[in-house]
């Protein structure tokens, strides 16, 4: 069976990239696309490390098939940083010491974008069952949380 | 001469939040954790496991295998040489590499369900997969045994008929499953039961449960024509990789060179080899780069969690709350060979206590699950489950407040451990009044709701250990260190670096070095890298410092009494002071070479001096008495750092281990059917907690110096699950008043109580 | 494997119908794509519906609402009304799994895995809603209780999809609940499921109810003498106690990972009773 020809937008950018049918957004992304900020924990939707938007919706890279993308925006971990300015996440997570080994800090900022687009004004607890379809297994969550509420406080100054 | 020592006159940035060296690159996705890393033409290499959980492996056709096209190479345990039995330091646990040889590759038998039998390496995954299906093993299927209990018995399904039980006399003529019998024992714990007034005895059950690291094992390597080999591998420890690698396949030890990538977590679980030495071999054949990743189901199946065990404990104590006796009896399954951590776990299991008499049994035992590699705090966290889940106990026997009790029994500075040293300078009792004081311990409760707390100790070690410091030519420091990253070690070892020499933080960058850069480094476990790196730093630092002053004596044509360091520079003494000027690490740097050519310094230590880390954690939970499940209300830990040198990132290992602790309590656990296969290998039904299952996890920085370190520092990363277990289930007996023996206490098992006891309604 | 993405149910129904090899429906993939990668499934041929108008659409019909078979679970709690009129059927929706999840799963495909434990369906079932079927033989509507006939059996035949779901008309003072029992507080899979959806009067007595179970049988169970226990009464201590015995007489559990036998029994007993006094509090004030 021939692959798929596929075009999208990735973080603003036109691609193109053939896929086969059975191969995963996230495959597409890490091993065609060499974006290998996504990661696979688990392949099976259960972890969140491979989080993406997909047309502004945050969904799991995993669970998605390359040629279904046709024509769609996908936005990753590589798109938060504008330039030379992290985004007020990635900031707030160095500040609050959000991370420890980090395999699941992209994953995390990338849900986390998504909710602070939605409700900039967050609860802890909106926050946390957000945030349950992305597992940390070294953190406890405890400052992960409080630098989503910490960037949605300066989001929100301005 | 003048003196340099292990300080600068007062710190700058240790004991500072600075931002992590290596951050940025993970809040962005730059970071390359193991499966990040790609050489052109690489093949892809998948594993066949048996389906068995017992089986002789009577022949392996892989002929079909080979002939697919696309596959260039296949292994099995033909292409790894026996190895006789040898026992090695492995982490915190011991192994022998006539096992490691056998779990990496089964040979006569398959002994777990996942166990792997052969590999292949293909242009593909797809390719990879369907050439495993074509791989034939004749398989001669045999009973199996998965509990502990049952695989002690004299009838059960021996596992090795070349494994006698170590440790009893008259040495056994018949082969057990049970591999060693070890016991400790201190005064005469008959007498002490006498003495008491109150006697509790109890057994208790846990499961085996995975460390959990979200990233799965992967290993990429290339082994060119002349037997040179390059790895990649997501490890705690790549010297030990090394070392693994070169003794399995055949090899010295400078062909081989691993570079640690970033590691998604680790936990114990990846201080062991499990697909380094079939990549190599199957690059050794292919003649080309080989890749594996592990699937998350093969990381449940195949890749060691912590030991299941039955535990049983007698105390006992005076009327007024001396303890008079401990006794403990340990059985904790190995999995398929040999090496639970039921050593470690009957050190610690009174370790927070000074009782006169303590009598600990404990007993290595194997079955057909995967063997057990180690898990944060290896073996302490079940036994001193056990132990503290008894102490509350007594306590409420005695009418005595648990923290109280714990007070009047506490280890001190000058107890000696029932495992041997006496300790120097502890924090439990900093800790237990940290508890008694904070606003936590004060709240009042309402029904349902239940208050527990447990303490909980590691011992630490220190290690070899090798650190380079070398000042670039502009006055920039590059720190190497050999000890993988696992959780903000760079931010730690920056700091101090940037204290020891007196420059801008930002100035020095620090990396982990692969093996062929650095001299030997112990793996990162046993909460050392932070305590040993740091010393190694000093001591790196006191070269660069020693040769500094030379340079300036020289420079100066001073003699050594006319100058000193001091805060970041050489500085001229005395009258010498009015005709030059002090010079900084930078200045020295700018004109090395006409001084003598490159500055650097190598900390080469083997540190020693690891003090303990204590910790008391306090817990409220809510049962919701309809359906007996369990909510986390608040949670506080209070542990003794010693110094920390991030305070951040010790925070993190408090909360870190705690919420571990809850999922090893309420929920997590390996679930085997009655075929021994696992019934749960994925995160769906092996259930870790999330981000809502868990309130904050407030934290109680003591620190009572360690002074046997430079900077006073003590391990803090595994400490911080052991006291969870206990905390949660005596929280449990406060809420429901019912005891729970056995983990995890999930909610069938509490409905189920409550029912008995005709409790499960809400008035 | 064969990837199509049809415009209109017809193309879809050809497909399926003159398909060879095993064929499966992708619509939001969070089965789909998980039992592929695990090997259970090896199917020839993946028919994408999602470009079909009719699954992607929430309308207003004849005084109820149709909601497509592939509208995800995010979408449902974005549209502004949904929430008002059927609150349980959102909520239930929007339990499947995580954000992420909720993200791309749909009720179509949470009612077409054949799970018993499926998070939406009981909460479909107690509505009363209808599954709107196309297939070579053309278009019928079967009640949802209807549809999973045991694990992974629908009543589907071959070419047979489930295009839109049609929720009823809602008298006044009604409202519906559903409720899981999961160990944690999210992403397992419901261990219970309880759906309830029923209508009071002017004073306080319910005139009408429907209540479903999930994961306690091989199928979703609608359980009428749950919802007689309680239709003439205020949900006063008595009806509770009756409605409890119902649900767990009907249940039919079984022992696995997830749950023991009596625990899913006596536990659906008290989802059912607290999901009804939920609803009851929803609808007194609609």
């Amino acid at each position: 069976m021939a692959k798929h020809h596929m075009e999208a937008t990735v973080n603003g950018d036109p691609v193109e990239f053939l896929c086969e049918t059975e191969e995963t957004l996230l495959d597409v992304l890490r091993d065609t696309l060499h974006l290998t900020g996504s990661k696979e924990g688990c392949a099976s939707g259960d972890c969140g490390a491979c989080s993406v938007l997909l047309d502004g919706r945050l969904v799991c890279s995993c669970l998605v098939l390359g040629c279904e993308v046709g024509g769609r925006s996908i936005e990753t971990i590589e798109g938060m940083a504008k330039g030379e300015s992290l985004h007020p996440l990635q900031e707030q997570f160095l500040k609050s010491a959000a991370l420890q080994c980090g395999i699941c800090t992209p994953g995390v900022l990338v849900a986390s974008k998504a909710l602070l687009e939605r409700s900039p004004n967050p609860t802890e607890t909106e926050v946390r069952y957000w945030l349950a379809g992305n597992l940390c297994r070294c953190t406890g969550y405890d400052k992960i949380v409080s630098a989503v509420m910490d960037a949605a406080a300066v989001m929100r100054k301005g | 001469m003048a003196e340099t020592n292990g300080q600068t006159n007062g710190t700058h940035y240790v004991g500072t939040r600075t931002i992590r060296p290596d951050g940025v690159d993970k809040v962005t996705g730059r970071a390359r954790f193991g499966a990040d890393y790609n050489l052109p033409g690489q093949l892809f290499g998948r594993v066949l496991r048996s389906p068995h959980p017992h089986a002789r492996i009577l022949s392996i056709d892989t002929s079909r295998a080979e002939a697919l096209p696309g596959v260039k190479a296949v292994v099995t345990r033909a292409d790894f040489a026996d190895q006789p039995s040898e026992f090695i330091p492995a982490g915190e646990m011991m192994m022998n590499y006539k096992d490691v040889v056998r779990n990496v590759m089964a040979r006569e038998k398959a002994l777990y369900e996942g166990h792997a039998v052969a590999a292949v390496a293909a242009t593909s995954v797809a390719i990879a997969r369907k050439a495993l299906r074509l791989i034939e093993v004749n398989y001669e299927v045999l009973p199996h045994v998965i509990d502990v209990v049952e695989a002690m018995r004299p009838d059960a399904p021996l596992l090795h008929d070349d494994l006698f039980t170590a440790g009893v006399e008259p040495k056994p003529d018949k082969p057990s499953n049970i591999a060693k019998r070890l016991e400790i024992k201190v005064g005469d714990v008959e007498a002490g039961f006498k003495k008491a007034d109150v006697i509790v005895e109890r057994e208790f059950k846990t499961a085996p449960v995975h460390q959990g690291y979200i990233e799965p094992h992967a290993a990429l390597a290339s082994v060119s024509e002349d037997g040179s080999v390059e790895l990649w591998t997501t490890t705690q420890g790549h010297f030990i990789v090394r070392a693994h690698c070169a003794r399995l396949c055949g090899l010295d030890m400078g062909k081989i060179r691993v570079t640690a990538t970033e590691i998604g977590g680790g936990f114990g679980g990846k201080t062991v080899v499990y697909l380094e030495p079939v990549a190599i071999m199957l690059s050794k054949k292919a003649k080309r780069p080989v890749k594996m990743v592990m699937s998350r189901e093969e990381v449940f199946k195949a890749s060691g969690p912590t030991s299941g065990a039955t535990v049983r404990v007698k105390m006992g104590a005076t009327r007024d709350g001396k303890f008079t006796a401990g006794f403990a009896e340990l059985k904790y399954q190995a999995g398929a060979f040999q090496g639970s951590p039921v050593q470690p776990g009957a050190m610690c299991a009174y370790a927070p206590y000074d009782i006169e008499n303590v009598h600990v049994i404990g007993y290595d035992v194997v079955s057909n699950r995967p063997k057990v590699a180690a898990y944060r705090a290896p073996g302490a966290p079940i036994s001193e489950f056990a132990v503290e889940s008894v102490v509350d106990e007594i306590a409420k026997k005695l009418g005595i407040d648990p923290v109280q009790l714990r007070m009047m029994n506490a280890a001190r500075e000058g107890t000696k451990a029932a495992y041997g040293p006496k300790f120097g300078p502890i924090g439990l009792e900093e800790t237990l009044n940290s508890i008694k004081k904070s606003e936590h311990w004060n709240t009042p409760l309402r029904k349902w709701q239940g208050r527990g707390v447990a303490s909980g100790f590691w011992f630490n070690i220190g290690g070899e250990t090798t650190v380079s410091l070398t000042l670039n030519e502009d006055g920039t420091v590059s720190l190497m260190a050999g000890t993988p990253d696992i959780g903000g070690l760079r931010a730690a070892l920056a700091s101090v670096a940037a204290d020891e020499l007196g420059v801008p933080v930002e100035k020095v960058r620090p990396i982990i070095g692969d093996t062929g850069s650095l001299g030997f480094n112990f793996l990162t476990g046993g909460s050392r890298s932070a305590f040993s790196g740091s010393m190694a730093i000093v001591e790196a630092a006191k070269q660069i410092k020693t040769e500094l002053i030379a340079r300036a004596c020289k420079l100066w044509e001073a003699k050594p009494e006319q100058v000193e360091w001091k805060d970041g520079a050489v500085r001229p003494l005395g009258a010498l002071a009015e005709k030059v000027k002090p010079m900084t690490v930078a200045d020295f740097a700018k004109i090395s070479g006409k001084l003598g050519g490159p500055i650097g310094g190598v900390g080469r230590i083997n540190a020693q001096g690891a003090g303990p880390s204590f910790g008391t954690h306090l817990v409220d939970l809510e049962v919701d008495p309809e359906t007996g499940r369990t909510t986390i209300l608040r949670y506080t830990v209070a542990q003794d750092a010693g110094r920390a040198l991030h305070p951040a990132y010790v925070e993190g290992q408090f909360q870190g281990g705690a919420v571990q602790g809850i999922g090893w309590a309420l929920n997590e656990e390996y679930i085997y059917g009655e075929d021994g296969r696992l019934q749960n290998a994925g995160f769906l039904d092996y259930r870790m907690p999330v981000a809502s299952d868990v309130p904050r996890i407030d934290t109680v920085l003591v620190e009572v110096p360690n002074p046997r370190h430079p900077y006073g520092v003590r391990g803090v990363g595994e400490t911080p699950i052991v006291p969870p277990l206990a905390a949660i289930a005596n929280a449990m007996e406060n809420a429901t008043g019912i005891r729970f023996t056995e983990l995890p206490m999930s909610p069938p098992k509490v409905l189920k109580a409550l029912q008995e006891r005709g409790l499960n309604t809400r008035d | 494997m064969r990837y199509e993405a049809p415009d209109s149910l017809e193309g879809a129904v050809a497909l399926l119908a003159g398909a060879r090899g095993d064929a499966r429906v992708l619509a939001g993939g969070t089965d789909l794509l998980v039992q592929m990668r695990a090997d259970i499934l090896e199917p020839e041929l993946i028919v994408d519906i999602k470009r079909i108008p009719e699954t992607r659409t929430v309308t207003e019909e004849r005084g109820g609402w149709r909601i497509g078979a592939a509208v995800t679970g995010a979408e449902l709690t974005e549209h502004p009304r949904l929430k008002q009129v059927w609150p349980g059927v959102i909520e239930a929706a929007n339990l499947i799994g995580s954000t992420q999840v909720q993200g791309r799963a749909t009720m179509g495909g949470n009612l077409c895995n054949g799970s018993p434990a499926a998070d939406s369906v009981p909460a479909l079932v107690a509505a009363g809603a209808l599954a709107s079927l196309v297939g070579p033989r053309g278009r019928r509507d079967l009640p949802v209780e209807d549809v999973m006939l045991g694990p992974r059996r629908l009543a589907l035949e071959k070419g047979e999809i489930v295009a839109s779901f049609l929720l009823p008309p809602r008298p006044p003072r009604s409202s519906d609940a559903y409720l899981r029992f999961i160990p944690r507080t999210e992403m397992d899979i419901a261990v219970v499921g309880a759906g309830v959806s029923l209508t009071v009067d002017g004073a306080g007595i319910v005139t009408a109810a429907r209540v479903a179970l999930g994961a306690v049988a091989p199928r979703v169970l609608l359980v009428p003498e749950a919802a007689r226990a309680i239709v003439g009464s205020r949900l006063d201590a008595e009806a509770q106690r009756r409605l409890e015995a119902a649900a767990r007489a009907a249940c039919q559990p079984i022992d696995d990972k997830r749950g023991t036998t009596e625990f899913r029994i006596q536990v659906a007993g008290v989802l059912a009773r607290r999901a009804a006094l939920i609803a009851l509090d929803r609808a007194r004030s609609n």
